[in-house]
């Protein structure tokens, strides 16, 4: 996710993605994090509700996993840097699942289209059988 | 987690979501809802989410739903105080909530729900009192 400067890492914490209450616990911890990095309303807005869009999907279709959120720095830049992992049965179609309106389930499918375009940097790894990582920044520009 | 208190004003239904809600709690909101309508014999439905610091597409499916249901009941639904942040987050999100009306503040949001009785009225009769 670097470009040129080395990606420090200032500060980071795991939170579990078990439930759907731990979705609500993933927006706070996130909306703490985006605080304490400087971000205005409307940024701390779109992060957390990228983080609740993705924590859903680790709750729902990796059958729960982890969520790392660290504060990184890249230069005079600091940002939120969330990393989502679970073990679940992982996507086999990354494409078909990142368009719009696409679901294997009964939501909008909304969830990784629309929490990337929340993201500043938006990366997904996943394999059928080998869990979904899901890694989304958002810089304090 | 407690649940959310459904008033009834007149023919209408009013609900201030004042937690962060998780996906259950949603749920259960929209099924309350919709037997409140049917038992109150209600109207028009009206959501505050001037509380909400996220509308994820979770919570915007369930207004969606709302919605929905109450036009079937014979309800109109419309949704107000959303944050100017929420809205801005929500339509990048993808989301632009097509078939849920909206005001910007309580007083906007049942004159809105008062017209729109009227309007329908001719239609198809008024629902008996």
């Amino acid at each position: 996710m670097t470009k040129g400067a080395r990606l420090v890492v200032e500060k980071n914490e795991t939170v579990a993605v078990r439930s759907s209450d731990d979705v609500v616990r993933v927006r706070q911890a996130v909306r703490a994090r985006a605080i304490e990095v400087g971000f205005g309303i409307v940024d701390q807005t779109k992060l957390v509700t990228a983080a609740s869009e993705i924590a859903r999907n680790t709750v729902d279709y990796g059958g729960g996993g982890t969520l790392r959120i660290e504060i990184v720095r890249e230069g005079v830049r600091r940002g939120v840097q969330l990393t989502f992992s679970d073990n679940g049965p992982g996507i086999s179609d990354i494409k078909a699942a990142m368009t719009d309106g696409y679901t294997s389930g009964s939501g909008l499918g909304l969830g990784l289209s629309g929490a990337k375009r929340l993201s500043n940097e938006f990366s997904i790894e996943s394999a059928p059988g080998k869990g979904t990582t899901v890694t989304l920044a958002r810089w304090k520009l | 987690m407690a649940e959310i208190p459904v008033l009834k004003i007149g023919d209408c239904l009013l609900v201030s979501i004042q937690v962060d809600m998780h996906d259950r709690l949603a749920m259960e909101l929209q099924d309350d809802l919709t037997n409140r309508i049917v038992s109150e014999r209600a109207r028009g439905v009206m959501i505050d989410i001037s509380a909400l610091e996220v509308v994820d597409s979770f919570i915007g499916r369930m207004l969606n739903n709302i919605a929905a249901m109450s036009r079937v009941l014979d309800a109109v639904t419309v949704v107000v105080g959303m944050r100017p942040a929420v809205a801005i987050t929500l339509v990048e999100l993808g989301l632009s909530l097509t078939g849920v009306r909206t005001a910007l503040n309580v007083d906007k949001g049942l004159d809105l729900i008062r017209k729109a009785i009227d309007d329908q009225g001719g239609a198809f009769g008024r629902r008996e009192e």
